[in-house]
C-alpha cells in the first residue's frame, strides 16, 4: 500500500507518458492511421486542388459568323483575347452543332449576317447555344459571353462617340477572392475536412480497436483512471491532428498558390479549437461504439459526411434550405471553414474569428465534457 | 442445496486478517433486450493470503462476471466484494492499484513488442526507473521470453502471449492475482510452465492468487476450489477434502479383449453408475450413492471384467457435484443418433487414406511428410498444441485446401481432384460452430439442410430427428446466438449430421466447453463410431485422448506418435509408470523431439 501511495503523484505522469508513448507506437506501426493522417491529407488535396473546379477557364467554344466583316472581326477578336475561351471557328451552323453534340464545344457563338446592322438597336443580334447537360458551366459560359458581349458594346460606343444605351451597367468588382478561383476557396475548407477524419474517425476507431481486442479491459484494471487514458488519446492525435493541418496548409501555400491574408496564430488557434472539438466527438462515439465497424460508421455519418455539404466548403450555406440551414448550426466543421476561409483569403477578421471561435470552444468544451463524464472505468 | 457436497469452508478461514478476498452474496443480472440473464445469484466465497485458490465450473457459470467485479469492473446488483480489506465497487481505483488481472485475451497490444508491453504496464503501475530493469531481468528469466524482448506480441504463440500477460500483470508484485482461465487454448507445455511461475511467485512472494478454470486438474492443484454453477456457489474447500468424501464410490474396471470405449459405453447405461469415463485400457465409474456394484449384473455381457475400487479424484466429486444438478434428461440418447444404413455395408478398410502428405505456406510446412490411415467406424484423434498442423491437415482432407505433395484418399475419391464428391459425403463441424446467430434453432437446421440437399419429407424427418436426438426442441425458436455453450456445440453436430454423412470432421469441437458437456458429446461420438461412422477429431485436450481408437500426436507439423491411447503413452517411454496421463506422454514426446532436434 505504502508503496503505491509514494509513487501516487509522480505515478500519474508516469501513467501518461507510458499511454501516450504506446498511442505512437501503435501509430507508427499501424500504416492505416498514418495513410488517414497523411497520405488522405495529400490524396483530398490534390483531387480538389486539380481535379475539382467550380471555374470555367478555356472553355472551348465554336463561333459561326454567317457574314465576316470588320465589325464581326472586333467582336470575335475580344472573345479569342478572354481568358475564358478558346474559341475555333465553323463555316456553319451544322458544323458548330456536330462539334457540340461530340462534346468538343461547350458554346456556339453565332453572329448572324444581320450583326453589323442590328447591333446597336437592343435587339438579340448574337446567338449563343449553350450545352446544358452541365448546368453549372453552361451558367457561367453564358455570364462570360454576356460579360464580353457588353465590354465590347461599351468599347464600339465609346469608339463611334456615342451614349451607352444600355441603361444599367453593371459594375462588378470582386473582393477578397478577386481572382475568384474556387481553389483558392476550396482548398482552405478541405483541411477542416482532413481534421475531422483524423480527430473524429481515427480517434473512434483506435478506441473502439481497444475495445474489441480486449485491451481496454486490460487497461481499466490497472490504477490509470479515465482523464489520463483519456489524455493519453487526445495528445497523441491532436498532434497527429496538427501534423495533418501542417502539411495541408504548407501545399495549400506553395503548391497550391493559396494566399494567407491573416496570421499563422490565428490559423493555429482555430485549429486547435476544432480539433480538440473532432477529438471530442470521436471520444464520445467511442463510448456508445464499442467495435471498429459501428464507430467508423458513426463517425463517417454524423462527423465527415456533414462536414463536407453542410459546412459551407463545397455548397454554400446561405443558399440552403431555412431547415437546412438551421441544421448547419450543430455542424462544428461551419464554423471552422468559415475561419479558415477567412483568415486565408480575407485577413484576420475579428468579426468573423471570435464568434466562430467561440462556437467552437463551447462545442469542444460540450463534447469532451460528456467523454469524460461518461467514461466509466467499468465493463457495462 | 440438497446434496451430500461438501458445505463451504468458510468458518475454516481462521483470521480476518487473513482473508484477501472476500465475496458476500453477490447477485447480478445482465440484459439482453427484454430479457434479464442471471450471472450471479448469491455468489458467497473467501480467499486467503498467500493461498491459490480456483473457481471452476461450466461454461456460463458466471466465473468471468465474478472476476471483473472483483476487478472493480462491473458493479453488483447487490451483495458487497472486498479486496484486501477495501470494497472493490465503490474503491475500485485503490483495489486496482494493488491487484493484477489477467483477462482472458491476455489483454497485450499486438503491434508492441514483448519489451514495449513490459514498459507500458511498468507506467502503468508506477514501477521506477531504478528497479525496472532488475524487475524486467527478472521476470523474461522466469517466464523464458528472454530471446523474444524485440519480438511483437502479436508474432508469438499462444503460450508465449499468456507468459507476456502473466508477466505484464507481475510487474510489480501483485498482493492479488486474478486470472480468468488463463490457460485456455494453450499448449500442455506451456500450461505447466504458467503453474510453475503461479507457483513460484505464490512461494516466493506470498502472492494470492485467484484463478478460475475450465480444467479439472488445474483446480485440484489449487489450495482451495470454488465450484460455482449458473452464477451459484456450490461449495469452497480443499480439492482433498472433495475428493475425500467420494471415498467407496469410485472404482475402476478392466475387460481384457475387449474396446475401452465400448466398455465405457455398457457401464454408462447401467443403473446406479453416475458416471463412466474411458482411461487407459479399461474405465473409470462413479457409483450414485449408497450404489454397490454387483458384478454379475454389471458384466453381463463383458467377459474376464475385473473391478477394484480406485482412488478418488477431485474431479470424481466435480462431476458427482454437477451431475446431480443437472437432470438426466441431458444424458446421452438411448437410440442411435445416425441411421441404421452404414451399419449394413460391408466393413470397408481404410476409409481415409494420407500418404506422405506435405503442405508448405511460402518457406514455412505446415504439414510435412505426414502418413496415417483411418478404418471405418474408428474414432480418430489428431492430438497438439496449436499450430501442430492439426488444422491444416484437416483442411486439406475436406478439401479446402489443396497439398503441396502427397497422396490423399477420403472415401475413396481423390481429395485434391474431386473434394464436391468427397464432401458430400462426409460431414464437417469446425471449431466456431459455424452457426447463424440471428437465425434460431429450426431455421439453422433449414439452412443447413438445404445446403445439403436434403428436402421433402426427407428433410422434415431429418430435421425432427435433429430436434429430437440431441434434445433441441426445447429451444427451437430460440435464436442460436443465446444458446449455452453447450447447446451450441450439440446444433452444430446435429447441422453436420443432417445428410447421413460416413465420416464425420470434427475441428477442436469441445474447445471452451465445460466437462459435462464434453462427456455428453463424446458419448454421442461414440454411439455413431458404433454405427459405422468414421470419426476424424483435432484436439488440444490431452483427456480427450483417451476417447480415441487410435490417435497422431503432432507437433511442428510432423507426426511424432501414431497408434491407440495405451500405445501412445507406451510410445513416450515409461514403463515404470502404467499410470501415465495422456498429458504426461505428449509432453515427453514433445520434449524427446526437441532433444532429438537439437542433437540432430
Amino acid at each position: 500500500m505504502s508503496q503505491w501511495r509514494a509513487t501516487r503523484g509522480g505515478g500519474r505522469l508516469m501513467r501518461l507518458r507510458g499511454l501516450v508513448r504506446k498511442e505512437f507506437l501503435q501509430i507508427v506501426r499501424d500504416p492505416s492511421s498514418i495513410a488517414i493522417a497523411f497520405l488522405m491529407p495529400v490524396v483530398l488535396l490534390l483531387l480538389f486542388g486539380y481535379g475539382v473546379s467550380l471555374d470555367a477557364e478555356h472553355v472551348a467554344i465554336a463561333i459561326v459568323v454567317d457574314q465576316p466583316s470588320a465589325i464581326t472581326a472586333s467582336f470575335t477578336g475580344e472573345l479569342m483575347r478572354s481568358r475564358y475561351f478558346e474559341p475555333s471557328f465553323m463555316p456553319t451552323m451544322a458544323d458548330a452543332e456536330r462539334a457540340m453534340r461530340a462534346r468538343r464545344v461547350s458554346a456556339i457563338v453565332r453572329l448572324r449576317s444581320d450583326f453589323a446592322r442590328e447591333r446597336m438597336t437592343g435587339s438579340a443580334p448574337i446567338q449563343v447555344v449553350l450545352n446544358g447537360v452541365d448546368a453549372n458551366t453552361a451558367r457561367l459560359v453564358g455570364g462570360y459571353l454576356e460579360g464580353v458581349w457588353i465590354t465590347w458594346l461599351q468599347e464600339q460606343a465609346y469608339e463611334a462617340g456615342e451614349p451607352f444605351d444600355i441603361s444599367v451597367a453593371m459594375e462588378e468588382r470582386v473582393w477578397f477572392n478577386s481572382e475568384i478561383k474556387s481553389r483558392d476557396f476550396l482548398v482552405p475548407g478541405l483541411i477542416a475536412i482532413i481534421m475531422t477524419l483524423i480527430g473524429a474517425l481515427l480517434t473512434a476507431m483506435v478506441m473502439a480497436r481497444e475495445w474489441e481486442r480486449g485491451t481496454m479491459e486490460a487497461l481499466l484494471a490497472t490504477p490509470a483512471a479515465i482523464p489520463e487514458i483519456l489524455l493519453g488519446k487526445l495528445i497523441p492525435y491532436f498532434v497527429l491532428g496538427t501534423g495533418g493541418m501542417a502539411l495541408s496548409v504548407a501545399m495549400a501555400l506553395w503548391l497550391f498558390g493559396v494566399p494567407l491574408r491573416g496570421s499563422f496564430t490565428a490559423l493555429f488557434a482555430g485549429s486547435t479549437l476544432f480539433l480538440l472539438t473532432a477529438l471530442g466527438i470521436g471520444l464520445t462515439i467511442s463510448i456508445l461504439a464499442k467495435n471498429q465497424f459501428v464507430a467508423g460508421q458513426t463517425a463517417i455519418i454524423t462527423t465527415f459526411l456533414p462536414a463536407f455539404i453542410l459546412s459551407g466548403f463545397l455548397f454554400d450555406i446561405s443558399s440552403m434550405p431555412p431547415i437546412i440551414r438551421g441544421i448547419t448550426y450543430f455542424i462544428p466543421a461551419r464554423y471552422f471553414v468559415a475561419i479558415l476561409q477567412t483568415v486565408f483569403l480575407a485577413g484576420d477578421v475579428p468579426s468573423i474569428l471570435l464568434p466562430n471561435g467561440l462556437a467552437l470552444l463551447l462545442m469542444a468544451t460540450f463534447f469532451l465534457g460528456v467523454s469524460r463524464l461518461r467514461s466509466r472505468k467499468r465493463l457495462e | 442445496m440438497t446434496t451430500n457436497a461438501p458445505r463451504p469452508a468458510l468458518d475454516s478461514v481462521s483470521s480476518l486478517d487473513d482473508v484477501v478476498l472476500d465475496v458476500q452474496d453477490v447477485h447480478k443480472r445482465f440484459h439482453a433486450g427484454k430479457r434479464a440473464i442471471p450471472a450471479l445469484r448469491g455468489a458467497r466465497l473467501r480467499a486467503r493470503r498467500g493461498h491459490v485458490t480456483g473457481l471452476i465450473g461450466p461454461d456460463g457459470a458466471g466465473k468471468t462476471t465474478l472476476m471483473r467485479m472483483i476487478a472493480g469492473l462491473l458493479v453488483p446488483d447487490s451483495g458487497t466484494i472486498q479486496v484486501l480489506g477495501r470494497d472493490a465497487t465503490r474503491d475500485s481505483l485503490a483495489v486496482q492499484a494493488v491487484i493484477g488481472y489477467m483477462p482472458q485475451r491476455f489483454g497485450l497490444y499486438e503491434d508492441l513488442t514483448v519489451m514495449e508491453n513490459f514498459e507500458l504496464h511498468a507506467d502503468l503501475r508506477g514501477v521506477s526507473r531504478s528497479e525496472r530493469a532488475q524487475r524486467f531481468h527478472d521476470l523474461m528469466h522466469l517466464t523464458g521470453l528472454g530471446p523474444f524482448t524485440t519480438r511483437l506480441a502479436g508474432r508469438l504463440s499462444g503460450g508465449m502471449k499468456q507468459k507476456l500477460g502473466l508477466a505484464c500483470t507481475l510487474v510489480r508484485t501483485p498482493e492479488l492475482l486474478l486470472l480468468d482461465e488463463p490457460t485456455v487454448g494453450v499448449d500442455p507445455q506451456s500450461r505447466r510452465e504458467l503453474w510453475a511461475i503461479v507457483d513460484r511467485m505464490v512461494r516466493e512472494s506470498a502472492v494470492s492468487v485467484f484463478v478460475s478454470t475450465l480444467y479439472l486438474d488445474e483446480a485440484a492443484h489449487c489450495d482451495q476450489v470454488v465450484i460455482i454453477h449458473e452464477g451459484e456457489v456450490l461449495g469452497q474447500d480443499a480439492p482433498h477434502v472433495y475428493s475425500d468424501a467420494m471415498r467407496g464410490r469410485v472404482w475402476s474396471v478392466q475387460a481384457p479383449g475387449v474396446k475401452p470405449r465400448a466398455i465405457q459405453a455398457r457401464l454408462a447405461r447401467q443403473e446406479g453408475v453416475l458416471d463412466a469415463v474411458v482411461l487407459g485400457d479399461g474405465a473409470r465409474l462413479i457409483g450414485r450413492p449408497g450404489w454397490t456394484p454387483e458384478p454379475r449384473t454389471l458384466f453381463e455381457h463383458l467377459e474376464r471384467a475385473t473391478l477394484t475400487p480406485a482412488e478418488p479424484r477431485f474431479e470424481d466429486a466435480f462431476i458427482d457435484l454437477l451431475r446431480t444438478r443437472v437432470q438426466p434428461s441431458e444424458e446421452s440418447p438411448d437410440q442411435p443418433p445416425g441411421s441404421p444404413a452404414h451399419r449394413d455395408q460391408p466393413a470397408a478398410k481404410a476409409v481415409i487414406n494420407v500418404e506422405n502428405v506435405e503442405r508448405k505456406f511460402g518457406d514455412f510446412y505446415a504439414v510435412k511428410g505426414v502418413t496415417f490411415q483411418v478404418d471405418r467406424g474408428e474414432v480418430f484423434g489428431l492430438l497438439g498444441a496449436n499450430g501442430a498442423g492439426k488444422s491444416t491437415t484437416f483442411r486439406m482432407l475436406c478439401g479446402l485446401l489443396p497439398a503441396t505433395a502427397g497422396r490423399l484418399r477420403v472415401a475413396g475419391v481423390d481429395a485434391r481432384k474431386a473434394a464436391a464428391a468427397a464432401r458430400a459425403r462426409l460431414g464437417y463441424m469446425s471449431q466456431k460452430f459455424s452457426l447463424y446467430g440471428y437465425l434460431s434453432v429450426r431455421q439453422n437446421l433449414n439452412f443447413f439442410s438445404s445446403a445439403y440437399g436434403l428436402a421433402g419429407a426427407k428433410r422434415a424427418t431429418r430435421i425432427a430427428w435433429a430436434l429430437d436426438q440431441f434434445q433441441l426442441a426445447p429451444h427451437a425458436d430460440a435464436p442460436s446466438a443465446d444458446l449455452a455453450l453447450g447447446y451450441k456445440q450439440r446444433l452444430a453436430l446435429a447441422c453436420a449430421l443432417l445428410h447421413e454423412p460416413e465420416i464425420l470432421f470434427l475441428d477442436e469441437p469441445t474447445s471452451g466447453v465445460d466437462p459435462i458437456a464434453r462427456r455428453e458429446f463424446w458419448q454421442r461420438i461414440n454411439t455413431l463410431a458404433e454405427q459405422g461412422v468414421t470419426v476424424l477429431v483435432t484436439t488440444h485436450f490431452m483427456e480427450e485422448a483417451e476417447y480415441c481408437d487410435r490417435l497422431a500426436v503432432m507437433a511442428a507439423g510432423e507426426i511424432l506418435a501414431l497408434g491407440s491411447p495405451a500405445e501412445v503413452k507406451r510410445m513416450a517411454g515409461a514403463p515404470g509408470s502404467p499410470d501415465l496421463t495422456m498429458e504426461d506422454a505428449f509432453i515427453r514426446l514433445i520434449e524427446h523431439s526437441q532433444a532429438a532436434g537439437a542433437s540432430a
